[in-house]
């Protein structure tokens, strides 16, 4: 890969890392749009636990995972909650990334074939040769746009 | 109690129509892979990792909607399919549905099948189809872009949400007494407006790598004069 594509991903990775790390304790605590439609029919308190009525929420069970130590987006162990769901966001990250990219790339076809023929297949009258991918994407968006 | 969980929990749905469903995700994401290694070459597979890496950290940010006391978070198929295609995507969404089931306790492991239907299939499929139409329609620029986004993203999570509806039809736990129209129009509702935070989402992200990389944003390079019918079925995905 080239200088670009890594400093590509490497800017990205943090990105998310910041996401994940710290504007994640900024996120809503209320529940999300499927765990509020299956409170319907129920009344909650101010921390969103059912105190009455009948909803399909109530049937919900343990998570077999649930006393995994990063279970709830939180380091078990951690007591600071800032930091406690900001770790496990980094860790989440890192984990999600590590398994997708390695995945993604054990995945990847391999061989003589793997030159980006088929995906700069040239436009009329377009020839992008050049090995730089996004000058020749750029051209390839021009011709699309002037054709 | 803090309630994190954001994907379908244990008891919710029964245990055979969700062993279905697993049946029937892992022959699907079988078929993405088979289909998806012929976009996969050394540049897309690190590419592929981070948007997973990236759906995961966005999916944290539960967003407030305009209803009160209910939030909304990023599904992710729409970004998915612009930035790596419907394949890839559909795998990408399904790591990170893989990674909360099994290290951060969030959607049951015997659910998996019905939550990687809904987000990483349905999801990913309906806005495909939209970014496929879309793109062909609306002009080639950055706004014509940033509405192809922001559409496709907007319905795809409205479809993946009557995907559950239909799942909980099948084999919900609870006896909603006939009304599942109700569930229906609630889930149609509430993720209409999740929609718009996720259209806009992925519309800003998608426009911000296609400033920085357009060769990196998959969607656009299918635009072809010549019409290559590259675009997968609707059903294709099942």
């Amino acid at each position: 890969m080239k200088n670009r594509s890594w400093a590509f991903l490497a800017g990205g990775l943090l990105v998310a890392l910041l996401l994940a790390g710290v504007v994640s304790n900024y996120a809503s605590s209320h529940p999300d749009g499927l765990d509020s439609s299956l409170l319907k029919g129920c009344t909650v308190d101010a921390d969103d636990n059912i105190v009455g009525g009948s909803c399909p929420a109530q049937q919900a069970r343990e998570h077999e995972l649930g006393d995994s130590p990063l279970a709830d987006y939180g380091v078990r162990g951690v007591e600071n909650g800032f930091l406690s769901t900001g770790l496990s966001g980094v860790l989440g990250v890192l984990l999600t990334f590590a398994v997708g990219a390695g995945g993604f790339w054990l995945l990847r076809r391999r061989g003589a074939t793997s030159t980006p023929s088929d995906t700069a297949t040239p436009v009329e009258g377009g020839s992008p040769t050049d090995a730089d991918a996004a000058t020749s994407g750029d051209a390839r968006r021009r011709a699309g746009a002037a054709g | 109690m803090e309630t994190l969980a954001m994907h379908i929990s244990n008891g919710i749905i029964d245990g055979p129509v969700a062993a279905v469903f697993a049946a029937l995700a892992l022959a699907a994401l079988t078929g993405c892979v088979l289909r998806g290694r012929r976009d996969l070459d050394d540049r897309l597979a690190p590419m592929a990792g981070l948007v997973a890496a990236f759906i995961f950290a966005v999916q944290m940010l539960n967003f407030p909607i305009f209803t009160a006391g209910v939030s909304g978070h990023l599904l992710g198929g729409a970004l998915a399919a612009m930035l790596v295609g419907p394949w890839v995507g559909a795998l990408c969404v399904s790591v990170v549905l893989v990674v909360q089931a099994l290290v951060f306790g969030d959607g049951g492991v015997a659910m998996l099948g019905l939550n990687i239907t809904n987000m990483a299939l349905l999801g990913t499929a309906a806005a495909y189809v939209l970014i496929a139409v879309l793109l062909r329609v609306l002009p080639r620029t950055p706004a014509g872009l940033a509405v192809t986004g922001f559409v496709a993203a907007m319905l795809s999570v409205v479809v993946a949400s009557q995907g559950f509806v239909l799942q909980y039809w099948l084999g919900g736990t609870t006896d909603l007494g006939g009304n599942l129209a109700g569930l229906a129009g609630t889930m149609a509702g509430v993720h209409l407006l999740i929609g718009i935070g996720e259209g806009l989402i992925t519309a800003t992200t998608v426009v911000t790598v296609a400033k920085v990389r357009p060769d990196l944003v998959y969607a656009l390079r299918g635009l072809r004069p010549a019409t290559v019918p590259t675009v997968p079925a609707v059903g294709g995905v099942r």
